[in-house]
């Protein structure tokens, strides 16, 4: 049929075929994207354009927003001490939070990759289970377990121990942090680590690499858009986490969610708020970008 | 007599929870042989490999590499190297950079592994090559890289997996040749696995034919083919014919078959049986002949009067399915075509009426 149709078609010029398919093809392309463009413009471009014109305005006295424009936020932002020791620690945290789920979240997703088939999709679901629960009450049950009355210095106590200080810690938030993010870090690795093919180990052990070597030389390196992704997926929201740093940290560890909320809630600054999102963002699009661009090149 | 044994395999068993892979194999491999493990899909063979390769380690038994006991020795520890049946060619380095790994790993110095890469190279003719990743080359070429990979550095013997088995026909046979010439150039011990009569007739100096993890036979391909030692090793190398029955008479290493047929047949006895054993004649399909008379036979003896079923005309030969007459039984027969000729009548037809007939010694008596 499709033969066909060729012998009996008006001759078209081979160019005007390819501009009609072209044409066509974008059609089809704008068709598919359609839905999910017009969601991201409307509940993610429209709300950043707001807090870009945001942060250029001033603040009224009752905390409104006065349209008047001005740098001074921004100008405030890159004086203030606060804001940078803010930013810098939750880069820092962020950096902690990455490489310790890192730590434990390969060898997870490897067990995981490396177990019979039929164990996988159990291992799966346990890793998503804490999804069934609200993220902020499982953050409260880490307060039953750490708070100074709390399962930990119960038994401490009753064997006899002196108690610990757990809550409101740098360490309580650390914990909070890593056991929030841990299934964003084991997903896409196992994702890759399922991909990756075995053999290669062999070949490289047969090849007189051990296995530490043939870790580092073969499978690293292949499971790296794995470990990219991962951390993309861990790092960005925990450098904007609020609830463990206000939870598990008392009010002594503030990131810089916790500024944000302070910004938009407590001292009702919304241009300053607006501020810091957008130095944020800017900061951490470009620490993405040029993580991406290293692990790819990496992979080619 | 200096036949050292470059890779020896004692009473090795290998079991996977319940299931033995490996029921007590016995063979030794002498310095620079081409060696095949011959046999279909899980028989043992390629467990055998790997565990020459230190991938598996025996259940019970030894596995010995010029003459050292190996032990539970890790793979990176034996000078042996693989040539995968995927290839597991590194997908993230180039063709050199999969090339120099082993001797990276061996802590060759740099110059040498430079000078060696290039030799790897020019070994399996890809010295343009170098720098391409692993993906952008025909699966004919990852073979060779594969093969290069292993061979730099110098193992004591290569171990080739089903090399050949993701290639297409024509390929696989260039390939064939060029490894045969490759290991005499190189002069390593090659232990190849295949499921492939043919790779193994045409490339090995002895083949191992295994069943079920035991070995079965091990002799060079005419041995394999022309003397199979029982009925699996015939039936799974070539084509052939079996008939059943009970040795009635026996003299020197010839035997007098009386089959389920009905007739007798006189065979030749690759070992010795007894007298009223159960037994299966086997006739090559081109070791039989058909002719239109019946050569004057006496009794009968090997000699059936068949009909001729199917013609299957293949240019070199034309293969003929007969069936024996007043018997549900049916042989296949291959007459060469030695005359080159369109005349149909030169050629049987199907309908026709014949006798099948074979020397004696074309026919092999062998324990059921």
């Amino acid at each position: 049929m499709a033969v066909d149709a060729r012998a009996t078609a008006p001759r078209v010029r081979p160019e005007q075929a390819e501009r009609q398919q072209a044409r066509r093809r974008g059609l089809q392309a704008l068709g598919l994207s359609g839905p999910g463009l017009f969601w991201l413009i409307v509940f993610f471009v429209l709300p950043f354009v707001f807090i870009v014109i945001f942060s250029f305005l001033t603040r009224g006295a009752t905390g409104n927003v006065v349209w008047e424009f001005t740098l001074g936020n921004y100008a405030r932002l890159f004086t203030d001490s606060v804001f940078w020791q803010v930013f810098l620690r939750s880069i820092w945290y962020g950096l902690l939070t990455t490489v310790g789920c890192l730590l434990l979240g390969y060898p997870m997703a490897l067990f995981i990759a490396l177990s019979p088939p039929r164990w996988r999709t159990l291992l799966i679901f346990l890793i998503l289970i804490p999804f069934w629960t609200n993220f902020l009450v499982r953050t409260y049950a880490w307060m039953v377990i750490l708070n100074n009355n709390g399962l930990i210095n119960t038994i401490l106590d009753s064997l006899g121990f002196a108690k610990l200080t757990l809550m409101n810690t740098q360490g309580a938030v650390m914990l909070g942090l890593i056991y929030g993010e841990l299934p964003f870090m084991v997903l896409p690795l196992y994702a890759s680590l399922d991909r990756f093919d075995f053999t290669l180990i062999e070949a490289a052990q047969d090849l007189g690499a051990n296995k530490w070597r043939s870790f580092l030389r073969v499978m690293l390196p292949l499971t790296m858009p794995g470990i990219a992704a991962g951390s993309v997926l861990v790092f960005i929201p925990t450098v904007g986490q609020f609830v463990v740093s206000d939870l598990l940290g008392g009010a002594k560890v503030a990131l810089l969610g916790n500024l944000l909320q302070q910004q938009f809630k407590a001292a009702q600054n919304w241009p300053l708020g607006s501020a810091i999102a957008v130095v944020c963002m800017a900061v951490l699009t470009v620490a993405v970008i040029l993580y991406f661009r290293s692990s790819n090149e990496e992979d080619r | 007599m200096s036949d050292s044994h470059d890779i020896e395999l004692r009473d090795v068993v290998k079991e996977f929870g319940e299931v033995r892979a490996v029921d007590h194999v016995s063979m030794q491999i002498k310095d620079g042989e081409f060696f095949s493990m011959l046999g279909p899909s899980g028989c043992g063979k390629t467990t055998c490999l790997r565990m020459i390769a230190g991938f598996e380690l025996p259940s019970a038994g030894d596995v010995l590499i010029k003459g050292k006991s190996m032990g539970a020795t890790p793979p990176y520890r034996r000078n042996v190297n693989t040539v995968f049946q995927s290839y597991a060619l590194f997908p993230h380095m180039s063709v050199a950079e999969n090339i120099a790994f082993g001797l990276q790993m061996r802590k060759v110095p740099k110059a040498e592994i430079a000078e060696r890469v290039k030799e790897g190279l020019a070994l399996v003719r890809l010295e343009k090559f170098g720098d391409r990743k692993p993906r952008q080359l025909s699966g004919g070429q990852q073979q060779r890289v594969a093969l290069a990979r292993a061979l730099v550095n110098h193992p004591d013997v290569l171990l080739l997996d089903e090399p050949l088995g993701a290639l297409d026909q024509k390929l696989r046979k260039e390939m064939q040749f060029e490894l045969k010439s490759l290991q005499e150039r190189v002069g390593i011990t090659f232990i190849f696995v295949t499921h492939d009569q043919e790779e193994a007739l045409t490339m090995s100096d002895r083949i191992a034919v295994m069943s079920h993890g035991k070995v079965l036979q091990i002799g060079s391909p005419t041995e394999i083919y022309e003397r199979p030692n029982c009925r699996f090793v015939a039936d799974f190398i070539g084509e052939t014919n079996f008939i059943n029955g009970t040795i009635r008479q026996l003299e020197n290493s010839y035997a007098l078959v009386e089959t389920k047929l009905g007739n007798k047949v006189r065979g030749f006895l690759p070992r010795p049986l007894p007298l009223g054993a159960e037994v299966t004649v086997s006739i090559r399909p081109e070791k039989a002949r058909l002719s239109v008379d019946d050569g004057h036979v006496v009794d009968n003896i090997n000699c059936y009067p068949v009909t001729v079923e199917r013609v299957a005309y293949i240019g070199s030969d034309t293969r003929i399915l007969v069936r024996a007459n007043g018997a549900d039984r049916d042989f296949s027969v291959w007459e060469p075509n030695t005359r080159s000729t369109l005349d149909r009548e030169e050629y049987w037809q199907r309908g026709d009426a014949g006798f099948l007939t074979w020397p004696a010694e074309n026919a092999l008596v062998l324990a059921d």
